[in-house]
């Protein structure tokens, strides 16, 4: 055991047990499952990705490249850091082999995410956040401070003081301040992407005892400070990967927080002061410790301070390797390459302010020598980046930096001394890491460069440096480093590679948020919806929508529930609903100039009390939707568009009326849900409607098709129109959609000596395909002009303009050997192609040509029909129109199957049956 | 037959009937925290007018009171209220009229100063959240609704999760809450969303 009394912030009086490897290890709260480990003496059975080699723990937070773990209980997740996951009683963790492995049970646990807006938002619960979060409170901002790890306090250990106190004291005063002057203050929570105008992202870590693991906050402030603090960059020399090879820092970070001394024979390697500090508290801790600076003078602070504790410091000395099998038993130390032995070698090359949230936004970086590492330079409006994020590491410099006035104050540090900006030592490249995490080495940064790239961008690409899950958190700089030295240049010449988000890695789930299962996407549903589901529908989703499809009896397929259908409505009667129709009322004096000018076929000249079918086409003259238009009055028509693409059309009006037109008086509302459409269809639906609305003359005389009239139903507005989408005789019933169900309910009622029976999409496609009515997006591809399907009597001659009238003039609108819709009949009357299926000419031989084979068009629609007793199929098919009765081959699967091109319209082309 | 069906009268259903118990049951879920309430309906036309000219007087003198002037505002009148949904465009709602004597009424005002009134009284559902309403709705809703932002008298139409809904601050005066006007089609989302989020606010056992 490495644990020492009298240190870390853990709950010594509870144990947790957690199993790493299949062993047992107890810990206590506050641990991670990297300090049990360490204070176990051990280490995750990790290996590199492409070497290899045995990885230990390198850190004690986030910059980690190494000590990745796989999740296996409570919920499998790949690749965490042993440093970042809390050790919890009853974890199971295993060392990565390279790469971990994702989930392949559900995850139960829930995720959400949360908008927040405040004054100012603080990133960073260390000394610059903390005074940064309490001078904007008490200014009166409101306030929001998240923090990455678990207590507030960042890289404080309690050893120093602040305002003449021990330093937690002050951490703990502020905390308490910050929650009365009501400021939002989350531990646990990463801020892992910033964006334009104040938006931050962060996710917070609630646990497995919270009702919701992870939470995804969308922060909006009007400032935003970055106190993000700084890391520790290391040293390059050979076999720097091994385990025991560690970031001074976060040695002393594991003492502090978890009282776990990592190593008893400790050897710190530093050009740079900070390291003085590990090594004085882990020889307080009981460590033996030799420090090895690289520099020609060490501070004399830090100097004085081992001296004190029998530290030995040796200073222009540098380390060159180390050696071990999986872990560092000495440190190969200067020219001679003397062995040095130790369990523990700590490496310090000086601190990278994290400014990466300054970068996700713009902000620029800076070289500067004296820290040998970028700092912000400028920075995006409303956007300050304080203490070590922005280069200032002192204690005292930094709470003046982030405080203002009131700053509290620190002892100044004692005479430092210049960092020492050493990227590697010298050696064998091959052996000397840049980037532990991807196996990449000096020898292969030499190699990009060999091959000619210079910028960092080309080099990150080429040697996969800094695209690990640590994102080069601690090899980005290292790298351009060696790049610098290796095309002699400057580094600031160089530049870096772009922070981008996330920060830290996220899992998709918390991403995702509550939008999964059910609320994965509305599901949206009609008036009638109960109806359906309780008549044993079966649903298909048509956008949002979730529509019957067929309302198949015990024992059907969807084939014979379909058949029996669309008999029903062929012979007797059926019903539909028909809500999801898109509605928009268009009203206003100029009400018909504007049809007109949308609509391919003429709407001025429709009279009150009838209805036309009418196309919408886009500039490029193609089909874009098509419905029905009933006009109400003359300064008023009600148009009907396609369920997907009711939004989408409404748009398209406003915006040739808003950018194009202002001129035109008329004005548009979207009322689809405010209509339910109950479509009743077949020879018999002239008695039901007789029947339920006994005032209405419903004879074909008084009530012709395509007219509407409105009627009323125990006082409630009732609208009917003569209108069919199967060529039988049919009434499409309006009513205001709470009163739907009720109408529904007494128009099966009343059809019930005609059998009425409901029918879903699926029967409508088929009945409508029979008629060889193009359902828009099925039949029709955004290529297809109204020409090409039969429709030119619906595209207006007499009309000066229209949306996509100057494209028909287009020559290749004018080709003969356009494909044009044609029905398609398998001349064995067996067989149903599979919509989608290619057609070919006619093989006389019964085999396909050798490749490649022209293609003809292909199968848009699809079905068995009850009224023509065997399958059929809609087609697009080059010059279909001069082809009827030519036979074609249809390949599908290994067969070649043989079919007749026909007219589109195969049932009742004379129209006899529209009138009942 | 005809006679006994001359005899019933036509029962209107709300949109979100099914979702009633799981709606209330959130406040006995929450300890009172948040409370979900459906909103009977109401008679609602879309009107719209131009704002520099004579209309907005005019539909003012009918209704009692002034129209809304500032935008993403509500004005209450004497038998509901009038939301401001963009500039020339406003929700009127009332309690006491028929939608579709409502729409005839308003619209012969509204065309004899070049506007228009639509009937839309079934383009929406309403739901009340009182309570903790702001804080429920910001698991869903981007806007800024704290109090200082999103006042009584505002209304706003956003986002919650996926479905567009038009939200009003504070129709009751005394109490805390906001009432999101949703699609009917949407509502049953909204409503499994809105559950689903107030779980978040169960108290906790230390």
């Amino acid at each position: 055991m490495s644990r020492v009394d009298g240190y870390g912030r853990i709950d010594r009086s509870r144990t947790v047990t957690v199993t790493v490897d299949g062993t047992a290890y107890t810990g206590h709260p506050g641990d991670t499952v990297a300090s049990v480990l360490l204070a176990h003496g051990a280490r995750p059975q990790n290996s590199s990705v492409k070497y290899g080699r045995p990885r230990g723990i390198g850190a004690a937070w986030t910059e980690d490249p190494v000590g990745l773990v796989q999740v296996e209980e409570p919920f499998p997740e790949p690749m965490l850091l042993a440093a970042t996951v809390e050790a919890t009683d009853g974890l199971v963790v295993r060392g990565v082999a390279g790469q971990g492995r994702l989930a392949e049970v559900p995850d139960t646990a829930r995720y959400d995410r949360k908008h927040t807006h405040c004054d100012v938002l603080v990133v960073g619960a260390g000394p610059a956040g903390l005074v940064a979060a309490r001078a904007a409170a008490r200014a009166g901002r409101s306030v929001v401070l998240v923090d990455d790890r678990s207590a507030a306090g960042g890289t404080l250990t309690g050893t120093e003081t602040i305002d003449g106190r021990p330093s937690l004291e002050f951490v703990a005063d502020t905390v308490a301040e910050l929650a009365a002057l009501g400021v939002v203050h989350l531990q646990r929570t990463t801020a892992f992407g910033h964006y334009d105008d104040g938006f931050v992202l962060a996710l917070e870590r609630r646990g497995e005892s919270a009702r919701t693991r992870q939470r995804v906050h969308r922060i909006r402030a009007g400032r935003v400070v970055v106190a993000a603090g700084a890391i520790e960059r290391p040293i390059a020399f050979e076999d720097n990967d091994r385990p025991g090879v560690v970031l001074a820092a976060s040695a002393r970070d594991l003492l502090h927080r978890h009282g776990v001394l990592a190593g008893r024979e400790v050897v710190v390697f530093t050009s740079d002061d900070a390291a003085y500090a590990a090594a004085a508290d882990l020889a307080d801790a009981g460590a033996s410790v030799r420090v090895l600076d690289a520099r020609e003078r060490a501070p004399q602070a830090g100097r004085r301070r081992c001296e004190e504790r029998g530290v030995p410091v040796e200073t222009g000395t540098l380390v060159h390797g180390t050696r071990g099998e999986d872990r560092v038993t000495a440190a190969v130390v200067g020219p001679d390459r003397r062995e040095v032995p130790c369990d523990l070698l700590l490496v310090s090359g000086g601190w990278n302010p994290a400014a990466h949230l300054a970068s996700h936004v713009g902000g620029s970086l800076v070289y500067d020598p004296v820290i040998g590492a970028f700092r912000p330079a400028e920075l995006p409006p409303g956007v300050t980046v304080v203490g070590a994020a922005n280069g200032t590491f002192a204690l005292a410099d930094v709470l003046r930096e982030a405080g203002g006035p009131e700053a509290p104050v620190a002892p100044a540090q004692e005479w430092p001394e210049p960092t020492l900006v050493l990227w590697r030592t010298p050696g064998d490249p091959a052996r000397q890491f840049v980037d532990i995490a991807r196996d990449a080495t000096v020898a292969d940064v030499e190699r990009a460069v060999g091959a000619g790239m210079s910028h960092p961008e080309h080099v990150k690409r080429y040697t996969t440096i800094g695209t690990a899950h640590d994102q080069g958190k601690t090899s980005g700089i290292i790298a351009l480093g060696i790049i610098a030295e290796l095309t002699g240049r400057p580094i600031q010449e160089v530049g870096t590679t772009t922070a981008r988000p996330p920060y830290t890695p996220v899992a998709f789930a918390a991403l995702a948020g509550r939008e999964r299962g059910d609320l994965f996407d509305p599901v949206r549903t009609t008036a009638l919806h109960a109806w359906h589901v309780a008549a044993g529908a079966e649903f298909e989703d048509v956008g949002q929508w979730q529509r019957a499809r067929h309302y198949p009896r015990a024992g059907e397929d969807m084939t014979a529930a379909v058949l029996r259908e669309c008999a029903a409505v062929r012979t007797s009667v059926g019903i539909m609903d028909a809500s999801t129709l898109g509605k928009i009322d268009v009203r206003g004096p100029d009400a018909p100039v504007l049809l007109d000018r949308l609509y391919t076929n003429l709407m001025s000249s429709l009279k009150v009390g009838r209805v036309r079918y009418g196309v919408m086409c886009g500039n490029d003259g193609m089909v874009f939707d098509d419905g029905t238009v009933l006009r109400l009055a003359e300064d008023r028509y009600l148009v009907t568009t396609t369920t997907g693409n009711a939004a989408a059309v409404l748009d398209r009006m406003e915006e040739w009326l808003q950018t194009e037109w202002p001129d035109l008086r008329v004005r548009l509302t979207s009322v689809t849900e405010q209509w339910s459409i109950a479509a009743v269809a077949g020879p018999r639906s002239r008695d039901v409607i007789g029947a339920v609305f006994p005032g209405v003359d419903v004879s074909a005389e008084a009530f012709g098709f395509t007219t509407w009239q409105d009627t009323s139903l125990d006082g409630v507005p009732v609208r009917l129109a003569r209108i069919s989408f199967s060529g039988e005789l049919a009434f499409e019933v309006t009513v205001s959609s709470p009163y739907a169900p009720a109408l529904w309910e007494r128009l099966v009622e009343a059809g019930a000596p005609y059998g009425i029976t409901p029918y879903g999409t699926e029967t409508m496609h088929v009945l409508r395909a029979e008629k060889g009515y193009p359902i828009i997006g099925q039949d029709t591809d955004g290529t297809v002009s109204p020409h090409d399907l039969g429709m030119a009597w619906a595209v207006s001659t007499k009309k000066d303009d229209f949306v996509g009238k100057r494209s028909y003039a287009r020559a290749e609108n004018r080709n003969p050997l356009r494909k044009q819709l044609v029905s398609l009949l398998p001349t064995d009357g067996a067989t149903k192609l599979p919509e989608g299926s290619q057609i070919v000419a006619h093989c006389d031989d019964g085999r396909l040509p050798p490749a490649p084979v022209p293609m003809l068009g292909h199968v848009t629609s699809s079905y068995h029909s009850a009224a023509l007793a065997r399958p059929f199929a809609l087609a697009l098919v080059k010059g279909g129109r001069e082809r009827l009765g030519e036979v074609v081959h249809v390949p599908v699967g290994d067969e070649l199957v043989a079919a007749r091109i026909g007219e589109s319209v195969l049932v009742d082309p004379e129209g006899a049956r529209r009138d009942g | 037959m005809a006679d006994e069906m001359a005899d019933r009268t036509l029962t209107p259903t709300h949109p979100l009937a099914d979702r009633r118990r799981l709606l209330a049951a959130v406040a006995d879920e929450t300890a009172g925290a948040v409370r979900l309430e459906l909103e009977a309906p109401v008679a609602a036309v879309d009107l719209r007018l131009d704002p520099r000219g004579t209309g907005p007087a005019a539909i003012a003198a009918d209704l009692g009171a002034e129209l809304p002037s500032e935008p993403d505002t509500w004005t209450a009148h004497p038998t509901g209220t009038a939301l401001r949904l963009g500039p020339d465009e406003w929700l009127l709602t009332s309690t006491a009229a028929r939608p579709e004597d409502w729409e005839f009424h308003l619209d012969e005002v509204a065309v004899a100063h070049g506007g228009m009134a639509v009937d839309v009284s079934a383009q929406r559902t309403s739901l009340r959240v009182r309570g903790a309403a702001r804080e429920l709705l910001s698991f869903g809703c981007a806007l800024d609704l704290r109090p200082a932002a999103f006042p009584r008298g505002r209304c706003a139409q956003t986002l919650l999760g996926q479905s567009g809904v038009l939200l009003a601050a504070g129709l009751d005066g005394d109490v805390d809450d906001l009432q999101i006007l949703v699609r009917p089609s949407f509502a049953a989302y909204v409503a499994d969303l809105l559950v689903d989020a107030a779980a978040e606010l169960v108290p906790q056992p230390a």
